[in-house]
């Protein structure tokens, strides 16, 4: 654990949709600086969660707060303080590289000056000064997706969520992104990611796996492998979906 | 040796400026399970839609079961099973309405080769009268199967099938695939999974328009060059920035609960340890391991130049 402060606290959250209860009864903490993975199978209730705690749609009950902030009273002061990237949409393909940074940084409040100073710095960071004027659409997958990341955390958020951020990634640029996932969260900010690679949920400081809409385990890597006699988190899930 | 069920010369396509497939040369023989693999952006789509009769290469040629893409598209559609990445049924009729309708498009019957998909069928006939649309994501993707499956092809074309699924129905499919080789049917199947290689006969490592390397799994592992070393120790973090900062390293990179670790020049192995614990890494593991696809898809990259900035 990096830090005793909590930033997520979920208490006995429950969303229904009619008569499916997509999320029964969820409980769990995730701490400052913390990278806290979020698996299970397609339907298990990940991302309901997940637009939950980022305040896109309001639970059936329970107490939640994100980054200090009520769910339910705080849901706009929330989107403020958080960063957000999926795999499905991140940037926009027809505005150019330094547009794109201009416009999440410009959303999320930063001055000219701000903006001028924090663009440099990413692009410089990532090696993408040289398709400064690009427009996104002429950029590889790979190159968007840690572009994508780095606008995501461009306001300094205090907790960013990830939505399988690396899927179909070649694994030179997954390692990539993994090294800036890991740079962020030594500078504090706190990860939650959902992702199907299992190697990926042994860099998490702690998982979560869901299952059929309730949490079946949560802990660090090592000790959900003990405790399902695993040698590695592929098994881990295996056992625990099977 | 069996004849050649696909057979790829040459082949040319672009989009405007992006050169999807470049020159691609490859034969696959009838009744294999041949697995395309790698990311997103690799061309994998782009061939099989030409394969597939759904789109016109630039230049060079591919024929499939002796007819030519371009010329004998009819028959080329009698004998193929296709899966698109993205589920393709209709949503707005049952399970059972898009199995029959599948079959009945071929001028064949659900029956007459029921034997065929009833292994993957079966999971999901509980539910036929159940709206496609309906479906989990594991049962649609069972229906897409046996649908593409129910005229009996000989040629069965899977694009991502398992992207986006989770961990456990990735297995499970596969599993479904293995058991349809005994029908002698050619299976050519494409993912992002450096896993799933070890499943296929062979396998063909693809990025940006490129085939880096074409081969039985296990020759392509036999084919790596370096001596790979795994190293772990309390903080992957610390240690991972320590090995990169070490004059001796070639490339480290993240493999789960390790880091995989190349060296240049000699005697660097018996000098990392001393370097490691005077950074003062605590329990500290190092020792020679066997590379996976992933180590060799990353080895062939860099030697290709496909790396990004």
């Amino acid at each position: 654990m990096k830090s005793e402060k909590t930033v997520i606290k979920v208490r006995d959250l429950v969303k229904k949709f009619g008569d499916f209860t997509a999320n029964d009864h969820l409980n769990f903490e995730v701490y400052e600086g913390e990278i806290f993975g979020f698996l299970g199978a397609n339907g298990a209730g990940k991302t309901t969660a997940l637009r939950i705690l980022c305040g896109l749609s309001l639970p059936t009950s329970g107490e939640i707060s994100v980054a200090g902030l009520n769910v339910y009273s705080g849901r706009d002061m929330i989107k403020r303080r958080i960063g957000y990237m999926s795999q499905k949409f991140s940037l926009y393909e027809d505005l150019q590289v330094h547009e794109n940074i201009r416009l999440y940084a410009g959303i999320y409040g930063l001055s000219r000056k701000e903006i001028r100073l924090r663009t440099d710095h990413l692009l410089d960071t990532l090696g993408l000064e040289p398709v400064r004027n690009k427009r996104i659409s002429e950029l590889p997958l790979g190159w968007r997706q840690k572009l994508a990341f780095s606008v995501a955390v461009i306001h300094r958020p205090s907790i960013v969520f990830l939505d399988e951020p690396t899927g179909g990634v070649d694994p030179i640029t997954r390692r990539q992104f993994w090294d800036l996932i890991y740079d962020a969260s030594h500078d504090g900010i706190t990860v939650f990611v959902t992702t199907h690679y299992m190697d990926e949920a042994e860099y998490c400081d702690r998982v979560c796996i869901m299952e059929a809409g309730r949490i079946e385990a949560i802990g660090s890597p090592a000790e959900l492998k003990a405790k399902y006699h695993a040698t590695n988190m592929d098994e881990v899930f295996i056992k625990i979906a099977r | 040796m069996e004849p050649l069920s696909v057979n790829i010369r040459n082949l040319s396509k672009s989009y405007g400026e992006v050169n999807a497939l470049q020159d691609i040369s490859l034969g696959i023989r009838r009744g294999e399970l041949f697995g395309l693999i790698g990311p997103d952006g690799a061309g994998k789509t782009t061939m099989f839609r030409i394969l597939t009769t759904l789109l016109l290469p630039d230049t060079g040629s591919a024929e499939v079961e002796g007819f030519d893409v371009v010329r004998d598209f009819r028959q080329i559609r009698r004998i193929t099973g296709y899966m698109a990445g993205r589920f393709s049924l209709y949503q707005d009729l049952t399970v059972e309405e898009n199995l029959n309708f599948y079959a009945t498009v071929f001028g064949t019957t659900v029956k007459e080769n029921y034997d065929l998909i009833r292994d993957i069928y079966s999971h999901i006939e509980p539910f036929k009268k159940r709206r496609a649309g309906k479906l989990s994501g594991g049962m649609k993707q069972k229906l897409a199967l046996s649908c593409a499956l129910i005229h009996k092809p000989k040629i069965l074309v899977l694009d991502e099938p398992t992207t986006g699924v989770d961990a456990v129905s990735r297995k499970e499919f596969w599993e479904m695939l293995l058991r349809l080789k005994v029908h002698d049917i050619t299976i050519l199947v494409s993912t992002p999974y450096m896993d799933e290689a070890g499943l296929c006969n062979r396998v063909a490592l693809i990025q940006d328009g490129v085939i880096l390397s074409v081969d039985v799994p296990e020759v392509i592992v036999g084919n790596y060059r370096g001596r790979l070393l795994a190293v772990s120790s309390d903080d992957l973090y610390t240690l991972k920035k320590d090995l990169e900062a070490f004059k001796h390293t070639a490339s480290v990179y993240l493999f789960g609960q390790h880091l995989h670790l190349t060296l240049g020049g000699n005697d660097a192995e018996s000098e990392i340890r001393g370097y490691l614990g005077m950074k003062g890494h605590k329990n500290l593991i190092i020792e020679p391991i066997s590379p996976n696809i992933e180590d060799c898809f990353l080895e062939l990259m860099v030697k290709a130049g496909k790396t990004n900035p």
